[in-house]
């Protein structure tokens, strides 16, 4: 049966959204709305954001004479980048019925516009349409290009093409996000200045947010890739101070969920600061060392999001979370409504 | 603030004091983002900087354009990283020679606007956010006297620096506890293309060299906290 939360899909809105309150300590769930973020956290508490720009990812183009749209995936340390390609077709056609690219392999070119052109230089085991590619040309004719001609990926639920500062978190800084960190969309300047006159300390990382699907079962299966992350010595010790005085590490955002614990596992525990990648999946039995809360979008079941919030949500509070979203026409996606799962 | 390592976006960077600002602050040890529309003469003062050591990066784009204010942000991220200053300073009179309010077209009203204050509050909002978020950054807008004095025939241009100056001081107010500094600095006439289009009688002796003019923001924005 399809599930109800993918049913709802939101539309960009300025509208404050619903806020889905889940306190596993109680069992209890609350219909709150984003206005309530300060008064649900205590002064001592500690928001860890995810700063990541999200990128004109997306680059309709050309290779072995085919039409093609290549999603950028993640810049590897080479310079490289990992890029999930789609045959014929645009973003109003849902992933998982946009034909697959031509077969392509290491050395054909790919022709991304003016100024773009790249190499194919590895393909995935995994799925035809990963690939990693080197562009032509120095950096900063790279990042022109590419702000030029790139568009953000889009949605196949959205009624028209959501220009680039539509997919961008208040805070937003280093573009490295795929697609948009969206747990943070409802954190307005506002919204965090009323947070921090509560007590409740602010921190950031950076952490490059992939690709939410691709089209191909195997692929989407092996979601979300390995991603890099830096996370800063000020935000380390934010984390180390938040802990020793009993207050709650809150992550907003799976992303964020993912680098701190992703970097405390690679430490043996301790949490240090700098970049790194994780592979790190977190589902259900996980056991966050450091992350006490999660706020976070909602999320359909059959979603690796709603893998990872269910650690947080032990017992029948998964089940409970679900049917409440869904009695309560919550809606999903990058635009829709939030949730809190802290107690 | 310590300029050396610093990642700064200059706007209207291809000329005059744009330009002067770009080598003060590349020979300071900035990492430096200029804009500009003119991709030619963007690119020869990028070169200058680099001969004299510095690090300076070019991005053609119209600061009045919509779109131009994410696609900045976010190269000068990938560039340079988190910024820390944004210097905005392209500026346009309109046509010359300077026409009486009654004689200025609606299109070149809206393109003074669009290029001296909508631009500037773009891409600040696309950058005030993350400075918040690290409990620092500066904002410098490049104002004149224009903004107070209402000289015939600066009409759309004069409106647009009274405008910048108010909103200036309303970020700074509505900003107040986040670390983040607006500064608003009138430069004084100074020996420009924009100034001998402007004024063609002017005596040029008695105008200030825009090297002059960008070396005491660099020590401004040296001596600030």
């Amino acid at each position: 049966m399809k599930h109800a939360l993918e049913d709802v899909p939101a539309r960009v809105s300025k509208q404050p959204g619903r806020l889905l309150h889940v306190d596993p300590q109680r069992a209890m769930l609350t219909d709150r709305g984003m206005d309530a973020l300060p008064e649900l956290l205590r002064p001592g508490d500690l928001l860890v954001l995810n700063d990541a720009a999200t990128l004109p990812a997306s680059l309709v183009g050309t290779a072995r004479g085919e039409p093609i749209e290549v999603r950028l995936a993640g810049e590897e340390p080479d310079g490289t980048w990992r890029a999930v390609v789609f045959g014929a077709g645009d973003w109003r056609t849902p992933t998982e019925s946009r034909p697959p690219p031509p077969a392509l392999a290491p050395g054909d070119s790919l022709r991304l516009g003016p100024g773009l052109h790249a190499q194919v230089t590895a393909r995935s085991d995994v799925s035809t349409r990963l690939l990693w590619i080197r562009f032509a040309g120095s950096a900063e004719r790279f990042w022109s290009a590419l702000y030029l001609h790139g568009r953000p990926v889009q949605y196949a639920y959205e009624p028209s093409p959501l220009p680039l500062h539509r997919v961008q978190t208040a805070y937003a800084s280093r573009p490295w996000a795929s697609e948009m960190p969206s747990a943070g969309r409802p954190l307005t300047l506002e919204l965090l200045g009323r947070l921090r006159a509560r007590g409740v300390d602010l921190a950031r990382l950076t952490h490059a947010a992939g690709l939410s699907s691709t089209g191909d079962p195997a692929l989407d299966a092996a979601l979300p890739l390995p991603e890099r992350y830096e996370i800063p010595a000020a935000t380390v010790r934010a984390v180390a101070d938040t802990r020793r005085r009993g207050g709650r590490v809150v992550a907003v955002g799976t992303t964020v969920v993912r680098a701190l614990e992703g970097a405390a596992l690679s430490g043996g525990g301790d949490l240090g600061p700098g970049p790194g990648l994780t592979d790190l999946r977190i589902t259900r039995g996980f056991e966050p060392r450091l992350v006490k809360g999660l706020l976070s979008g909602i999320h359909a079941r059959d979603s690796s999001h709603f893998e990872l919030l269910s650690a947080f949500l032990p017992g029948p509070l998964e089940l409970l979370y679900t049917m409440h979203a869904t009695a309560g026409r919550y809606r999903g996606h990058e635009f829709g409504d939030s949730t809190l799962v802290l107690g | 603030m310590e300029l050396r390592g610093a990642a700064i976006i200059v706007t209207g960077a291809s000329r005059g004091l744009g330009a002067a600002l770009a080598e003060g602050l590349g020979r300071a040890g900035a990492r430096l983002v200029l804009i500009s529309r003119d991709r030619e003469a963007l690119e020869a003062v990028v070169e200058k900087v680099r001969a004299q050591g510095g690090e300076a990066h070019p991005i053609v784009a119209d600061v009045g354009a919509r779109e131009s204010a994410s696609r900045v942000a976010g190269a000068t991220g990938a560039l340079v990283g988190p910024v820390e200053v944004v210097i905005h300073n392209a500026g346009t009179l309109g046509p010359v020679p300077l026409a009486p309010l009654a004689d200025t077209s609606d299109e070149d009203f809206e393109q003074a606007l669009a290029t001296n204050l909508v631009g500037p509050f773009r891409l600040t909002r696309a950058l005030v956010g993350s400075m918040a978020l690290r409990g620092r950054g500066t904002v410098v807008l490049v104002s004149s006297d224009a903004a107070t004095t209402p000289y015939p025939r600066w009409g759309a241009y004069g409106v647009s620096k009274a405008a910048l100056e108010h909103l200036g001081r309303i970020w700074n107010t509505e900003l107040s506890d986040t670390g983040i500094r607006f500064l608003i600095v009138d430069p004084g006439e100074m020996d420009t293309r924009m100034h001998r289009e402007a004024v063609p009688e002017a005596d040029p002796a008695t105008l200030l060299p825009p090297e002059q003019a960008a070396a005491r923001v660099v020590q401004l924005l040296r001596e600030a906290p």
